[in-house]
């Protein structure tokens, strides 16, 4: 499995999803300067990491959403290979079309960063798969406009389609509105296209891979991607 | 032009006049405006500083650059520094906040390091009041606006709230990097024939003589000082640190200088005089944002994200593509000579013609008068008052005031974990954070008490201090030095002088005893109104190195039958509690005299009890004493405990008299044998066994610990 994590000016998950990434998936993995047209050769797995990408001016992800790099990442999503967004990667994705809706200001109107419950929702996604389906893991957020929109018409197609792969829940599972820390629709932490190879969410799986840092929640992502592709092969 | 105009008094326009043995000119008198005043030149404090005690084994630059650094070993150091920016947060608190925090990172990364984790130490007005509860909001907001974006995690911080910051409330930012050896900058290595460059944003008028206005009184005018407040791009930021880190991986740059106060000026003149070069600096070439600025608002201006690079000739190019890589301006605008002549240039005429070392070095010391304040003595008189009847609702109280009390709402606004290293962030008496490199963590604990420096300017630095360094020595942090932020009022009135001598006598007397260098520090002067002045507020970070996860130990970590002791003394002092405040609303009262020998003492057996994993919990005994100790440990771990003592003391002094080394450790039935051996011969109680639902102190409190949750988290 070939990983490439690309860092827009303003990136600043970076070099934590790159360590993430060499320490629980087996491979090449590697950073690409957005200003560059070509993904590595045979990579399989693109990551837009979080943080303020071009200071989040005019609105977070709308520039990066046109950076050189992104014609790129369209066509290697469009191949069927596997794209995630992680926080700021999330709203690159949206304000590049390549997921639906729109990531808005938290209901607070304040930046929020802390622990979250989150419910696996699907495991049919190759984000997923080595959860279990409503595992309840524990994601850190830190964001300032993480309240996922979308009209309520498509939002039935994107459950009825099986898009919607993480959820804001309590300790124990439970959908609530407590629990639902920016606003966003229907508890929607995370969501796929119709294809299921474009993840995009708000919470950090990278912040939750290394016991000293008080959470391994998100290791499985890293594997569920990893053993996908072992299994699949390249697309 | 008068003296007066740039703020320059008599004597020192005389003395300058003498340096240069002619009259300076318009340009030159207004450089000396700036870098003579009190935030500049530290002209009314340098002579206290030398009281300090700057180096010691783990010290590798002490006093005098942008930062001190501490060895981490393995090559690596850290680099670490606090700065107010009060006036400007006063002001416009969102912008003054945030470039406080922008400008104490480049400060670091001005070192060659890189920003690894922020701290803020707040010190706000009543909450009740519109006015500071407005300031706090946007003082927090600024803080995170800005450290969010640039991506280095606020890891913790300390807020306190008085109504002597109403108006002037304070913002000390912290921050500390780590620095491969190898790669550490000086401003001692620019050598004749390299080129000066300026990197960042352009220069416009913003923050103009922002120096100078931070030297003298805030009154209702100041509201019309905004443009003297700089504003800040946290994107260029964060381009600024990411370039400056690759230019050093690369090693293009000879030295590297911040532009923070009187930006141009000060940043080069620094370099000149310290390397013993001259430098020739073409004004005009400076990239601008603004028409027609004179030379002198170019050198004065403080527009934010602008770094000074000193470059050999042939690495320009490197330089300039590498910058232009993070679409960054960078411009040649200078040469280093070595005549040491500092000279400024507009369209090839002189300016301006000095010698480097007059311009930051030389501002004549103020001895100002200093008198002891006549109502020192009432300040340490205990108001009367009756021993509580209600005490579960006293403990519910001091939980939930306003300094003691849950303070998500500003550490929630902060990323606290970004860059993945953050072991433990806010909301603790110590923030961990790992270090890669050197394969080890690092402790931060800041600290402040303006009561007790309020009360007995002495002890209560002595205090501020110590409190620091028994945190650290608590969590199992060896000290590796510490930065302090003396904020304090006008320094022309004797008494307020008074208590500033005193504090830092105070602090330097605790850190020398201690073996804490301080290797870093800042003085805010004149945070005051016509209606009142802040007390007297000296804030200190101490960090320490942390060898391994399995010799630190944290706070709110009991388990159930684990055996609860107390270390220190059965009670400490009334005088600057929070119980004395709650009860009188006045903080008047006694406090402890400084006991150097029982302070090591008692730093020394905690280090051993982490070393030998001895307590799964440890808290320090800090605001609220003991009682609130007890219900912070209990409220995190859900377990509840009977404390059954007959103590030969009042219950009240008991559970929250305050000062000195007291902690509160957990210890396993098992380690109780090698946890009393280590405190043998130290004072110490056990408290009870953890169990059951309830925080019960006899003849005390009896509350269930769902209950003090429940409060705690409204």
């Amino acid at each position: 499995m070939r990983s490439a994590v690309v860092i827009f000016p303003g990136s600043n998950c970076d070099q934590d999803v790159l360590r993430a990434l060499r320490e629980h998936t087996r491979g090449v993995v590697e950073p690409v300067w957005h200003a560059n047209e070509n993904l590595p050769k045979d990579t399989d797995l693109v990551v837009l990491p979080g943080g303020f990408s071009y200071g989040d001016y005019l609105r977070p992800g709308a520039m990066a959403a046109r950076s050189p790099i992104m014609k790129a990442v369209k066509e290697h999503a469009a191949r069927g290979r596997y794209v995630l967004g992680i926080c700021n990667g999330f709203q690159v994705l949206t304000e590049a079309h390549l997921l639906p809706g729109a990531l808005l200001p938290n209901k607070s109107l304040s930046f929020i960063c802390r622990p979250c419950h989150v419910r696996v929702e699907t495991t049919g996604s190759p984000f997923t798969s080595r959860y279990s389906r409503h595992k309840v893991l524990q994601f850190p957020i830190a964001h300032h406009e993480g309240l996922y929109f979308l009209p309520d018409k498509e939002l039935e197609e994107l459950e009825k389609n099986g898009q919607i792969i993480f959820r804001y829940v309590d300790s124990r599972g439970a959908l609530s509105e407590e629990s639902n820390p920016n606003g966003s629709k229907d508890n929607i932490a995370g969501i796929a296209n119709a294809e299921r190879n474009v993840l995009g969410l708000m919470p950090h799986p990278e912040r939750a891979s290394d016991p000293a840092l008080g959470g391994i929640d998100g290791i499985g992502m890293w594997h569920s991607i990893q053993s996908w592709i072992e299994e699949k092969g390249r697309k | 032009m008068d003296y007066s105009a740039v703020g320059l008094s008599r004597e020192e326009y005389d003395s300058l006049v003498d340096l240069l043995r002619r009259e300076p000119n318009e340009t030159e008198l207004r450089l000396f405006g700036v870098m003579w005043s009190e935030h500049c030149s530290y002209k009314s404090t340098r002579p206290l500083l030398k009281q300090f005690l700057t180096s010691g084994p783990t010290v590798l630059q002490g006093p005098g650059e942008n930062a001190g650094v501490v060895d981490l070993g393995k090559g690596w150091g850290l680099a670490f520094k606090v700065e107010s920016h009060n006036h400007p947060s006063a002001v416009e608190p969102y912008q003054g906040a945030a470039t406080g925090v922008g400008g104490i990172i480049r400060d670091i990364l001005a070192m060659g390091a890189r920003p690894t984790a922020s701290m803020d130490g707040l010190f706000l007005g009543d909450p009740k009041n519109l006015k500071s509860h407005a300031l706090a909001q946007g003082i927090v907001k600024g803080v995170g606006g800005y450290g969010n974006s640039v991506g280095v995690p606020t890891v913790g911080g300390k807020t306190f709230y008085h109504e002597s910051y109403n108006k002037n409330p304070l913002v000390n930012a912290f921050c500390a990097g780590i620095v491969k050896l190898d790669n550490l900058v000086s401003s001692q290595t620019a050598k004749p024939g390299q080129k000066v460059l300026l990197l960042g944003a352009k220069t416009g008028r913003d923050g103009i003589a922002g120096a100078a206005f931070a030297s003298v009184e805030l009154n209702e005018d100041t509201r019309q000082s905004r443009p003297q407040v700089q504003i800040g791009d946290p994107f260029t930021e964060k381009r600024l640190i990411e370039c400056c880190l690759e230019l050093l991986e690369e090693k293009l740059v000879a030295s590297m200088q911040d532009m923070g106060a009187a930006g141009v000026l000060s940043s080069s003149s620094e370099v000149a005089s310290k390397s013993g070069v001259g430098m020739v600096l073409d004004l005009d070439k400076v990239p601008q944002r603004e028409t027609n600025m004179q030379g002198w608002e170019i050198a004065l201006s403080e527009s934010q994200e602008r770094m000074l690079l000193v470059v050999e000739p042939s690495k320009i190019h490197a330089v300039i593509r590498v910058a232009e890589k993070w679409d960054l301006d960078c411009t040649e605008f200078g040469i280093v000579t070595e005549e040491e002549e500092y000279v400024l240039r507009e369209k090839g005429v002189v300016t301006a013609s000095l010698p480097p070392a007059l311009i930051g070095g030389n501002a004549p010391v103020i001895h100002w008068a200093s008198r002891e304040p006549e109502d020192l003595k009432s300040r340490s008189a205990l108001p009367s008052f009756t021993p509580p009847e209600k005490w579960n609702e006293l403990l519910l109280s001091l939980l939930t005031s306003p300094s003691l009390g849950k303070k998500n709402w500003i550490w929630e606004q902060y990323d606290s974990m970004v860059q993945t290293n953050t072991v433990e962030g806010p909301g603790q008496s110590v923030s961990v954070t790992r270090v890669l490199p050197s394969e080890n963590y690092v402790a931060f604990s800041m600290e402040a008490d303006p009561w007790k420096c309020f009360i007995s300017p002495y002890q209560g630095g002595a205090e501020t201090v110590a409190k620091a360094l028994r945190s650290l020595a608590v969590a199992g942090a060896s000290p590796l030095g510490l930065t302090d932020c003396l904020n304090f009022p006008s320094p022309e009135k004797s008494t307020q002088f008074w208590e500033l001598q005193q504090c830092v006598a105070g602090m330097a007397e605790c850190s020398k005893a201690l073996e804490c260098p301080v290797v870093s520090g800042n003085v805010s002067l004149y945070n005051e109104y016509p209606e009142g002045r802040i007390l007297p507020t000296p804030l200190v970070v101490a960090a320490g190195m942390i060898p391994s996860l399995d010799t630190y130990i944290p706070s709110g970590k009991w388990q159930e039958n684990d055996r609860i002791f107390l270390v220190g003394e059965l009670e400490a002092a009334f005088g600057g509690s929070h119980y004395i405040y709650n009860r009188t609303g006045s903080f008047y009262g006694p406090l402890l005299p400084f006991d150097p020998e029982k302070e090591k003492d008692f730093l020394r057996r905690a280090l051993e009890t982490a070393a030998q994993g001895a307590a799964n919990s440890g808290r320090p005994l800090a605001g609220g004493g003991l009682g609130v100790a007890l219900a912070k440990e209990t409220m995190a771990c859900g377990f509840g405990l009977h404390v059954a003592i007959t103590a030969p003391v009042r219950l009240d002094s008991f559970y929250f008299s305050e000062g000195g080394p007291r902690a509160l450790y957990a210890v396993s039935p098992e380690k109780v044998e090698e946890f009393l051996d280590i405190w043998e011969k130290f004072p110490l109680i056990e408290l009870g066994t953890v169990r059951g639902t309830h925080l019960h102190g006899m003849g005390a409190f009896n509350i269930s610990v769902i209950d003090l949750q429940k409060a705690w988290e409204e």
